[in-house]
């Protein structure tokens, strides 16, 4: 299973607790996954093209992922993923 | 008395008014940005919009007059071809296909139910025909060629329709305002665009040709007269025009003192040639003249203009008035302004006279009259 996590401040706006998905191979995979329960967290965190938002990070096993454009980014099993703002915008 | 509507950098306030004068009444999104607000004809549903920095813009309803919210559907822009150029003409910079800020909600007509505009940057108008359960990109706006090759940012990064006029007499007939790029008409219900910029003028466009190309003036807000809609002013980068033919044609006043610059623009809801305006230094500067707040209104269609200031700051007040932040309500005589620097003031004579009624809100973004 793969460990999803949001920052504090986005659970202010929308519910995104905490939760395993199953393991996938692709970051995105694994937000899709977590995004077929929760529907309404994907546009806080991915823009209109499916591109993480201009000020929002998405960090694998504590370091930002390298493909924000599609999150082609490979994901081994029992991996953590973290979703934070930027602190470069808001 | 209607209720006032403040969409702030930190929240929704809602205004009423009592024995003692016009008060907040309820504070709502505390903390989150709200650049427009729409209460609906009904008095009971208003659609808030808000601008999360981090994690893009949302649109919240309320069904029971703002006394509590729930997240709507907000629009969505469809994907982008592959290898499709889109970018800014000036920059050369990737125009994004995401929204990016609500900047305009109005309701259609009474015999369109459910119908809903809403505007946005990066220049996207959408349809709703649900009350904003779902919306529709006008494709045939948006798939202009002028939208990719000669409209551009105008204050923000990427192009934004900020005005919709829907014309009360026939709700197929809308207009759209683009910062920067003119004036957009259909008459068919969104099937064909036109666009109704002609005898716009900007000044600090290289030559003469392109300060008259009507695909890059810079409208900064557009309203018509209710009661008369072929009769439009329009308060925009270069100064203030109007037109009195639907937009066929635009004449611009020249001469307007302290300044032609400004914002925004309201006009009265029976009486086309009574409007208003916010002036201010324009470009760069974006202050009021001379530091004091003044309102320039128009009883005879822009031939002479009165400056008011009773009521408002006289001494170092550097309060910018956004293009949403004048309102006038129904009867036409109760008007609202707010400032960046958080100053509301409102006026029960058509503005004569102005009280001060709030000097510590968050920057205001927009204000709105409502049921």
């Amino acid at each position: 299973m793969v460990h999803v996590r949001f920052t504090e401040n986005l659970r202010r706006h929308v519910d995104c607790a905490d939760d395993e998905v199953p393991d996938g191979a692709t970051v995105r995979a694994c937000l899709d996954a977590y995004f077929q329960d929760r529907p309404d967290v994907r546009s806080y965190v991915l823009d209109d093209q499916g591109a993480v938002r201009n000020h929002v990070v998405v960090f694998l096993d504590g370091a930002p992922i390298d493909d924000r454009r599609a999150q082609s980014d490979s994901v081994r099993a029992g991996a953590e993923i973290v979703v934070m703002q930027a602190l470069s915008g808001g | 008395m209607p209720r006032l509507f403040v969409g702030t950098k930190k929240g929704l306030f809602t205004l009423e008014r009592s024995g003692s004068g016009w008060g907040v009444t309820r504070a709502t999104f505390l903390g989150d940005p709200v650049p427009m607000v729409l209460p609906e004809r009904n008095g009971e549903t208003v659609h808030a919009a808000l601008n999360h920095g981090h994690f893009g813009s949302k649109l919240q309803v309320s069904r029971d007059g703002g006394a509590t919210f729930e997240e709507s559907a907000v629009p969505v822009y469809p994907e982008k071809p592959e290898g499709f150029v889109d970018q800014c003409p000036m920059r050369k910079t990737d125009r994004p296909w995401s929204l990016e800020l609500v900047w305009a909600l109005e309701q259609g007509t009474p015999d369109q139910e459910g119908r809903l505009w809403c505007g946005t940057i990066p220049g996207g108008l959408f349809r709703s025909d649900d009350s904003g359960a779902t919306w529709t990109l006008q494709r045939t706006l948006w798939d202009q060629p002028e939208r990719t090759s000669n409209w551009m940012g105008g204050g923000y990064d990427n192009p934004g329709v900020h005005s919709v006029v829907v014309d009360p007499r026939d709700g197929r007939h809308v207009m759209a305002a683009v910062s920067c790029g003119g004036v957009w008409r259909t008459r068919d219900d969104g099937e064909t665009w036109e666009q109704t910029a002609l005898g716009m003028r900007s000044d600090y466009a290289p030559d003469e040709a392109a300060a008259f190309d009507p695909e890059s003036q810079d409208p900064h807000r557009v309203v018509a007269c209710p009661a008369d809609p072929d009769r439009l002013w329009c308060q925009h980068h270069n100064g203030i025009f109007r037109s009195v033919d639907g937009a066929a044609s635009w004449q611009e006043i020249e001469g307007v003192k302290p300044s032609a610059f400004g914002f925004a623009v309201a006009v009265h809801p029976t009486d086309p040639d009574l409007a208003w305006f916010v002036p201010a230094i324009k470009d760069e500067h974006r202050i009021p003249v001379d530091g004091a707040v003044v309102v320039n209104r128009t009883k005879d269609g822009g031939q002479t203009f009165e400056t008011l200031r009773d009521g408002l700051p006289q001494e170092h007040a550097y309060d910018l008035v956004y293009r949403h932040a004048l309102d006038v309500d129904a009867t036409g005589d109760v008007l609202a302004i707010g400032s960046t620097t958080g100053n509301l003031w409102v006026s029960e004579d058509g503005g004569d006279h102005w009280e001060t009624v709030s000097t510590s809100l968050p920057p205001v973004q927009c204000v709105r009259f409502g049921p």
